[in-house]
Order: C-alpha cells, then structure tokens, then sequence
C-alpha cells in the first residue's frame, strides 16, 4: 500500500509529534513499506482464531486491597517538571 | 596472568567471599577499564564512580560481617532502561536527557539488596527501539570484536560492556531479541526469561506484552546466579507471576542424556548465512555428544512472526510513549504557542527518528478502519505462532536455532532500510511473542565475529535451558574468548 | 405544526468511595493540597505499572447486583488514547468490549404514578482524569493531578427517557441507589456524581433516532433539566428553519443557561482502543458475586415497596422516604420506639411527622438527617403523647419546635410547659358552660339555625383551656350543650 503526505500528516498530529517538510516523504516511504511488509499476516487463516492479547494465557489480573500506602511526595516528584508554579504543572492556556 | 576481569561472575563472587579481593578493589578496576576504555566504545551513558565506591565499601562491610546478600560486591552496569533512584535515566533519548528517576526499578531494589554494585548504566537503541544500537540519542556504540561493526541492540551498550570486560553482568531487556541478538553479536550469554517471570515495574516500558527483563553475562552459570536474585513476583506488576524461583544454580549440572532437541526448520531457512548456519550445526553435534536427541519441528506460522511483531510492538509503544508530553517530566519545546503545539514540537524535537516511526505505526493500525485489519489480525496470527511452540514442546525440551542470521554488520549498514533491520530478530521475535524463555550463547566465530546458538524453552523453564547451556560451555570455551584489545 | 419527541440517554460518573486509587496506592480524598495525593502511577511515570483495587471492583459488583445486571465473568480493561493535560499517561483505562456490568434497568415514577423501565446497557470501571485550573498563570494553565486515577462508574443507559423530568428522575433514581450501597458520596458539587446527557428529537411516530448532541457538564439536577430543555427546544428550532442537527459534543453554560459546540464529530478524538497490556482480564467469580450479594442492604425500591404493603403509605410518602438510605433508617427509627412503648400501628402518624415537620426543620437548618436535633427516638417521645391523647396535634407542632430549639423530651417540656391535653369531661364540661355563659348573643343565634357558629364556640373553648383541651371531645360535648 502507498500512503500519501496527507495520511502522514494526520498520523503525526494523532500521534501529536511535528515534523518537517522534509521528514514527510521520508516517512510516507518507510511507513508505506513497513505496511506492505505486514500486509503478509493476510496470508494467515485467522477465521476461528481468538486474538491473543497476552502471552501467558491462564493469568488472571490480581487484585490488590483498598489501601493507601503513599505519603505526598510532589516535591521530589516535580523536580523533572520542566514548568511548576504553585505546586501545579502549567501547560500553555487549556481553553473549554 | 590472571587479571580480575577474566574471571567469572560465579569467580568473582568467590573470590570476594573468601577475602581474596575486596569489592572496593573490584570495583576501582572496573571503572579504571571504563575510564579507558569506554571513551571509544560508548557503552556507557552514566559512570556512578561515586556511588560505586561507597556500594563496594558497604558491601565490604557485610561480606567482613558474615552478613553480606548472594551476589554482594559484584560489579555490574544497569541497561538505561532501568529507574535509578537519583541518577539520570535516559532510555537512549533525548526525550529523558535530562530525567533523574525518583525511584528504584524492582530489579534494581532486588539486585542492591543482594548487594551488587552499580558502576553506572548502559547506552542503548532509543526506547529499546533499533537492532543495532545506532538509534540511541547518545550515539552508536561500537562492537569490542571490530570498532566498525555494531554490537547489536538494543541492549548494545550491555552487551559491549561486557564483552570488553568493563563489568561482569549487565542487565538488558528484550522485547523482540534485545538480550539475545547482542549477546549472539558480542559472544556473550544473553537470557530472556519466560514473561512475567522478572518484574517490569521501573523498566521503561516499550511493548508492555512482550519487554522482559534479563541478563548478559559470560557464563551460563553467571546468568544463573543472577536471575536467581532478580526473578520473582512482584506486587507491583499486575503481570508479573507469583511462582517460585527455583535454585538455577543447582539445577545447573544436571547430565543432558536424553535430552530431546527440537530443531526449528523454518530458522534453517531464509536469509540464513551457510557460515553461521555451519556452527549451528557444529555445535548441535556437541550436544549429540552429550547425548541429546535431535528432532525436527516445524512451526509453520514462524515466518509471520515479524510481521506479528511489527504490529503489535508499534502499537503498544504508541500509547505507551504518549506520556511523554513535555509536561511532568522530560524534553520539553521552548515557546510553546499553544497546547497542541507544545506536545507537537516537544514530542517531534525529542524523540529520534526510529522512534517516532514507531509511534506512527502504532497509531495507524490502532486507528479507526484499520484496527481489525492489522491489530486485531496481528493478536490472532500471535495465537497461532505461540500454539505452533506450545505443540513443539510436546514433543521436544527446548527448541534450538540460530539467534541472528548474520554475525555483527557495519555501523551504518542498515540504517536507511526499517525493514532490513526488522529482520534481524526473525530467529528471537517467536519467543517473545509467545512469551517464552530463551538464551543466546557463543558457539564460534566467523572472521572474528561471534556467531550465537539460541536455546527456546517453554514457560518457566529458564532452569533447564540454563542446564543446557551450562552443559555445552563445559565442553567448549567460546564463551572464554575476549575480543583483542581487551584482555 | 409537526409535533416532536425527545430521546434521552444518559452516561453517569460515579466516583466510587475507595480509600486509595483504582490503580494505585495514593488517597482519594477531596480537597488535598495540589499534587499531593497524585503518586508515580497517577502522574505516569516512566516505568511504573497499574494494580487493580479490589474494592472498586466490589462496588462495581455491588451496583450490577442492585440493578439486576449481569456480571461478566471476564472483563477486560483497554486503553483509551487522547492527549490532554489532566490526562497524565496520554491514555485513559477504561473498558470496552467487556465491561463488568451489563444489562440492568432500573424503574422510575412518572408524574402520573405509573412506573417507567429504563435500561442500562452498561457500567464499567475507569479511572477519573485530574483538573486544569484556568486561573491564569501568565496565560497557562495549572495542572492539579490529585483527582486523576480515582476510581469511577461509568453507568450508561439506554435512550430510554422521553422528558428532562424523567431523565432527573432516573438520575435521582441512581444518585439514591449508589449512596444506599454505600459505593459513592454522590456529592455533586465536589464532582463525585456528574452526568452526560445524550440527546435528540424526532417527529412523533417516527422510530429511527434522530442525530444526537451530547452535553457535557452537568453538576447538578437542576442544570440538567434546563440544559436538556434547552437543547430540545434548540434542536426543534434548528430543524424546523430547515437545518440539520450536526452530530457533536455540546457543553452547558449555567450562567447562561445555554449549551454551545464544544467540538464536531469531525473533530472527534480517534481514542484507538486496545486492551491494556499492562493489566490481565478480570475474572469474577461465583463466589465472589455471592459474597458481595451478602452485603447489598435492602435496596430503594424494595424498601418502598415493604411501607406500602405493610405500613399502608401512599407510593408518595413511601418514595420519599425511601429517598435517602438514612431517612429510611431515621423513619424506622421512629417506629422501632414506638414498638418499644407498645404503640404500633401509628406507622402514618410517623411518616406524616418525619416527612413533614422533621424535614421542614431539617431544610431550615440546612443540616442532615443523620444530624438532626431530635432524634428518632425523641421524635417518638413525643408522637406516644399524640397516640395517646396527652397532646393533640396543634400542641404537638409547638412541643416539637421547642424540643428542637431546646434539645429536650417532648415529656419535659409538656410538663415544664403545662401543655397535658384536657380529657376530663367534666372540666370541659365547666368550660362550655362558662363559654355559653359568656357569649348568650351566639348562642341564641346558633340555636335560632346560625349553625356556622359551631365553630366560634369550638374556638372559645380552646382559647380559655389554651389549646389543650382534646379537639373530639370538645366537638361531641359542644354539640350535646348547644343542642340544649
């Protein structure tokens, strides 16, 4: 399958990352590829087959009891925020 | 002369108990040789020097006291993967340059308390992303056995700190062969345990079904005595399993008579080159020797098994990294103008090349129209290759193949081609994808490259392929061999 | 003119009352400092991982069980993938394809008194996303992340409802039913208990739905009818000038009392689902679904049904006091004491009092039932002196509003007051006479036919005793003495 400069671009604002003019057809090749690669599991009879979302097939989720264990820890937690004011992690203005 | 770095983990790990060396004197060894030597590997992104030294005296302290953990005062280098309380942990990105975790990976805790020490953490492809340690912001890391070669990846700074013998051991993870490929290209014994058998809790995550976390050592037995102190159940991994770890190192000498070898057709086939295929076979009659039986077995949905992966692997890692935002933590863009383009620009500006490829994938066959086309159909074929092994190991104990189809290639080599570097994890990606125990250990070279046997098991059966690797390097000494330059 | 019907569905927030996280260790609780209360987990952190909370998904059962729901055996949580800043992982856990609950219903009174059925396809777990403060801060925003990863139900019914009142109705229903199984406060203004509202019109008759607007933003039951009001009357208007209603999501304005555009479908996030591979199905078992069925307590609707059938009240009164788990437990409350001083059967007289001056003071106070300051058992004090005739009514009102001002037994202050109802024949009988003595003008006229001055012979005689002569008696006497 071919992908156009339009199907990269709106991946890329899905997947929220800018690119360049230049990177576009760089990625509409690669991803046109990596799709005509993949394209081979078509050839698998997967007409009864149950999709296999996790590699151990007889694992349960385990359930953990209703306790807090977690003291506040912002400070040391912030300290990777590149912007924090009063305790709170700023972002350019969210408009609703 | 028998210098410090020649010996064995399992060596080592006997000389500090009997006071032949102090951890102290291990440990300013080891970073002497990282001092010189790293600067033209780059195998290593941090050196903890400091850190390192205190370990080792505590570590001293409680060997002197009788008190000391099972493994306390080896040496060994975390992959970058891994959360370290207090010291930058970069995944290989720019994304995480300048992110200094706030806590403990699980293996990283188990591992301090059986008292190893951290000389500092390994270079590696960006998010575990790359088969050749070239995708790594921190720039490639060379092969020990020849400067122009890659030592494969992602776990390549690992794998060439300890072929150079700057460490022991090193922790690595391996997600589509990221343990096995380097340790195959590097002539080490790389070991992928079953999923969910060593917890994921503080390892970055990349592909959430699949990444599990190992160890590249020399020696089957080194992997061994390691594995031991790093398995088990973790409550903090909902997909971590609470099931014993047994004692790998005595199940270690158990006679191979009888042992039943199957011998994947489909690895046999394919770009497989005749000089590596030819040591494969060399070293299967080894085990002949020893008295295993070899089978034939074929799995006839293998071949999908890149395809599956690239598929599934994308899409995982394509949520999984959305939170990097340049929000909480990590790269963020300067002058954002707004919010869309803050995550735009910091997530386009921070990520490398490979990785945002990935995301892009992911996103694709996760998208509306696409889902059941690619997604949906990669998680049926995966049902279909994981019941091909399941019925191989009715008739077979452990699967055996090459790990690579190739020894170690050019730095360069493949960067431009995606699709000709997937396929270097043809032969490993089948185990990770049915969640399956596997190992990679040296079995020859060829023109001074290390060439790799892999060893698959079934679930939770890293003790008998431990045994059988152990087995094969008591009767050979590949994995002896230190690249020129490194003695 | 074309006549039109309105399709009403409703999506519910409910919080659940964890003490920790749905997939972390950190509180839940309201008002913490700023990120606080937001650990490793809730922020996304590289590397760390989610563990379920056994109690949120006992609730969630608990809730299946009380609407009659199905309980999956095997549920699975996914991934819901957007970029927002109070949505720290870039992703939301949520469910899917397999929540844990579906197909229940649930009944509503309509204003005519018949009962409704309204569907609820389905309620899953998920977790809440933090909140962006929009004080300014230079022109940014303020990401608090406390509320993020706090367990939620999203309860989600079918477009069952025809009006904004049913659609309050059944949301009432729900917001009474979640706080009697004790899973959420239902506080709306803290944001536990919130609401979507899906909703559209077509001409009457007409079976397929028309195109949907979905609000957003609905804190409270009255916002929600004005806003689904609103939007009826928008859509209608729209479609009656001749344009189309565009699928999309509308957010409501209190202050203006309006909804706006929010964002088209056009526009809508592409949420690429897939199942969290981070997390394993969750298998419930049989026994589990039992023993969490061991602790459903009487619910709403059954306990309404025992006052009709047993204590004979109106469907009314049996569903306003059924409204609230502990105005149930006050009114049984009240019966229980009155059993205890052999006086039962006056299962009326206690819901009369509980709905009418017990809650009248309690809205005047602004305070709970549970804080009330006449207990039930001080409350049936005072009604065993209605039950047997120490008091009549009319001195019953003031006993009850000095009991409440002045937290005493209604037995002391009709002491204190000398408030003891007159049931002595004879004293009433001295009292008529001298009324009749006094008035001789009222009663030539009431005995020449006047019989409307009954009623000025009944008041005099309660003036002289200060109300606290027995009213049937007083009546029987009066009419023996004026007849002459």
């Amino acid at each position: 399958m071919s992908l156009t400069d339009h199907d990269v671009k709106n991946i890329a604002h899905l997947a929220r990352l800018a690119l360049t003019e230049e990177q576009v057809p760089v990625y509409v090749d690669s991803l046109s590829k990596i799709f005509d690669f993949v394209a081979q599991l078509n050839a698998a009879d997967t007409a009864s087959v149950e999709p296999m979302a996790h590699p151990l097939a007889d694992q349960v989720q385990r359930m953990r009891p209703d306790e807090v264990l977690d003291s506040d820890q912002h400070g040391k937690y912030q300290r990777n925020a590149p912007r924090v004011e009063a305790d709170l992690y700023l972002v350019p203005k969210v408009i609703e | 002369m028998t210098e410090l770095h020649h010996l064995t983990l399992a060596e080592l790990n006997e000389g500090l108990r009997a006071r032949r060396f102090s951890s102290v004197e291990l440990a300013k060894h080891f970073l002497a040789r990282i001092e010189r030597l790293n600067p033209t590997l780059n195998a290593l992104i941090t050196v903890t020097a400091e850190q390192a030294l205190a370990a080792a005296q505590r570590a001293d302290e409680l060997l002197a006291s009788g008190e000391a953990g099972a493994l306390a005062g080896v040496p060994l280098i975390h992959k970058d993967i891994f959360c370290t309380d207090g010291v930058l942990t970069t995944c290989g990105s720019r994304m995480l340059a300048n992110f200094v975790a706030p806590y403990d990976a699980t293996i990283v805790e188990k591992l301090s308390q059986s008292g190893v020490v951290m000389l500092g953490k390994a270079n590696m492809d960006e998010f575990a992303m790359g088969s050749s340690n070239e995708t790594s912001y921190y720039g490639p890391v060379k092969n020990p056995w020849d400067l122009k070669k890659v030592p494969g990846g992602s776990s390549g700074g690992s794998a060439a700190a300890v072929a150079a013998r700057l460490a022991p051991v090193a922790t690595a993870t391996d997600t589509g062969g990221s343990i096995r490929q380097p340790a195959a290209l590097t002539g080490l014994t790389g070991l992928k345990p079953t999923y969910g058998r060593v917890s994921r809790y503080g390892m970055i995550a990349f592909a959430s079904s699949l990444d599990q976390a190992g160890t590249l050592t020399y020696t089957a037995k080194d992997a061994a005595l390691v594995l031991r102190d790093m398995a088990g159940f973790d409550p903090r991994d909902s997909t971590s399993v609470d099931t014993p770890v047994p004692d790998y190192v005595a199940a270690l000498d158990q006679p191979l008579k009888g042992l039943k070898i199957g011998l994947l057709k489909e690895f046999f086939e394919g770009g497989l080159e005749e000089s590596t295929a030819k040591l494969i076979r060399e070293a299967l009659q080894v085990y002949e020797r020893l008295g295993a039986q070899l089978i034939e077995v074929s799995l006839p949905n293998l071949p999908l098994s890149v395809p599956t992966y690239y598929v599934v692997a994308p899409a995982e890692c394509s949520s999984n990294l959305s939170r990097f935002d340049g929000v909480r933590f990590g790269y963020r863009c300067e002058n954002p103008k707004d919010l869309v383009d803050l995550y735009k620009r910091s997530r386009g500006e921070g990520f490398g090349a490979e990785v945002k490829r990935r995301i892009m994938t992911g996103t694709y066959v996760l998208s509306a129209g696409y889902y059941d086309a690619y997604y949906l159909r990669a998680q049926k074929v995966r049902r279909l290759i994981t019941d091909d092994f399941a019925r191989a190991f009715q008739q077979v104990d452990v699967l055996m193949g090459p790990t690579s189809p190739t020894p170690a290639f050019d730095i360069g080599a493949k960067v431009d081609d995606p699709i000709t570097m997937y396929l270097n994890d043809i032969y490993t990606i089948g185990a990770n994808l049915a969640g399956l125990p596997a190992l990679s250990i040296p079995c020859g070279s060829v023109g001074g490259l290390p060439v790799g046997l892999q060893i698959i098991g079934p679930h939770f059966a890293e003790a008998k392929l431990l045994n059988v690797a152990h087995g094969y390097q008591n009767e050979t000494l590949w994995h002896r061999d230190i690249p020129k330059g490194y003695e | 003119m074309m006549s039109w019907e309105t399709v009403i569905g409703l999506e519910i927030h409910a919080q659940l009352a964890t003490r920790s996280k749905i997939f972390s260790s950190a509180a839940t609780a309201y008002g913490a400092a700023p990120n606080a209360q937001a650990n490793l987990v809730d922020l996304g952190y590289p590397g760390v991982l989610p563990v379920l909370n056994r109690e949120a998904v006992r609730m969630a059962v608990k809730f299946g069980l009380a609407i009659g729901a199905q309980i999956s055996p095997r549920s699975v949580f996914a991934r819901k993938n957007y970029f927002y800043p109070d949505l720290p992982k870039g992703y939301q856990i949520s469910q899917y394809e397999k929540p844990v609950v579906e197909k229940g219903t649930m009944q509503i009174l309509l204003e005519d008194g018949t009962i409704k059925v309204v569907g609820i396809t389905r309620a899953h777990l998920e977790e809440d996303a933090g909140k962006s403060l929009h004080e300014d801060f230079h022109g940014a925003s303020g990401i608090d992340l406390n509320r993020a990863g706090t367990p939620l139900l999203e309860i989600v019914s079918e477009p069952d409802m025809r009006s904004a009142k049913e659609a309050v109705a059944y949301l009432k229903k729900i917001h009474t039913l979640v706080r009697y199984l004790e899973i959420c406060d239902g506080n709306m203004q803290e944001g536990s208990f919130r609401c979507d509202a899906n909703v559209s019109v077509r001409p009457v008759g007409q079976e397929k739905f028309g195109t949907r607007c979905e609000i957003k933003n609905l804190n409270s039951f009255r916002y929600i009818e004005k806003a689904i009001n609103y939007e009826v009357a928008r859509q209608i208007e729209e479609i009656e000038a001749g344009r189309k209603i565009k699928q999309e999501t509308r957010l409501f304005d209190p202050d203006k009392g309006e909804t706006r555009s929010l964002r088209s479908k056009e526009e809508a996030n592409d949420y690429r689902y897939f199942p969290d591979p981070d997390l394993l199905p969750v298998v419930i078992e049989k026994d589990f679904i039992e023993s969490v069925r061991g602790t459903l307590p009487e619910l709403p609707d059954q306990k309404a049904a025992r006052y009709i059938e047993k204590f004979g009240l109106s469907a009314y009164d049996a569903g306003v006091l059924t409204a609230s788990r502990e105005m149930g437990d006050y009114y049984e409350g009240v019966l229980a004491a009155l059993k205890s001083k052999n006086l039962e059967g006056n299962e009326k007289l206690a819901a009369n009092w509980t709905m009418g001056e017990l809650s009248a003071a309690l809205n005047k106070d602004g305070v709970e039932v549970t804080e009330s300051k006449i207990d039930a058992s001080r409350l049936a004090g005072l009604l065993a002196r209605i039950a047997d005739e120490t008091i009549s009514g009319k001195i019953a009102k003031e006993v009850f509003e000095s009991m409440w001002a002045e937290g005493k037994d209604a037995d002391a202050i009709i002491e204190a007051k000398g408030l003891k109802q007159i049931t002595d024949t004879g004293a009433i009988e001295k009292t008529i006479d001298e009324v009749m003595a006094a008035n001789p003008k009222q009663l030539a006229d009431y005995r020449s036919g006047k019989d409307k001055l009954f009623g000025f012979f009944v008041g005099q005689v309660m003036k002289v005793t200060g109300g606290k002569a027995n009213p049937a008696q007083v009546n029987d006497l009066l009419k023996k003495k004026l007849a002459g």
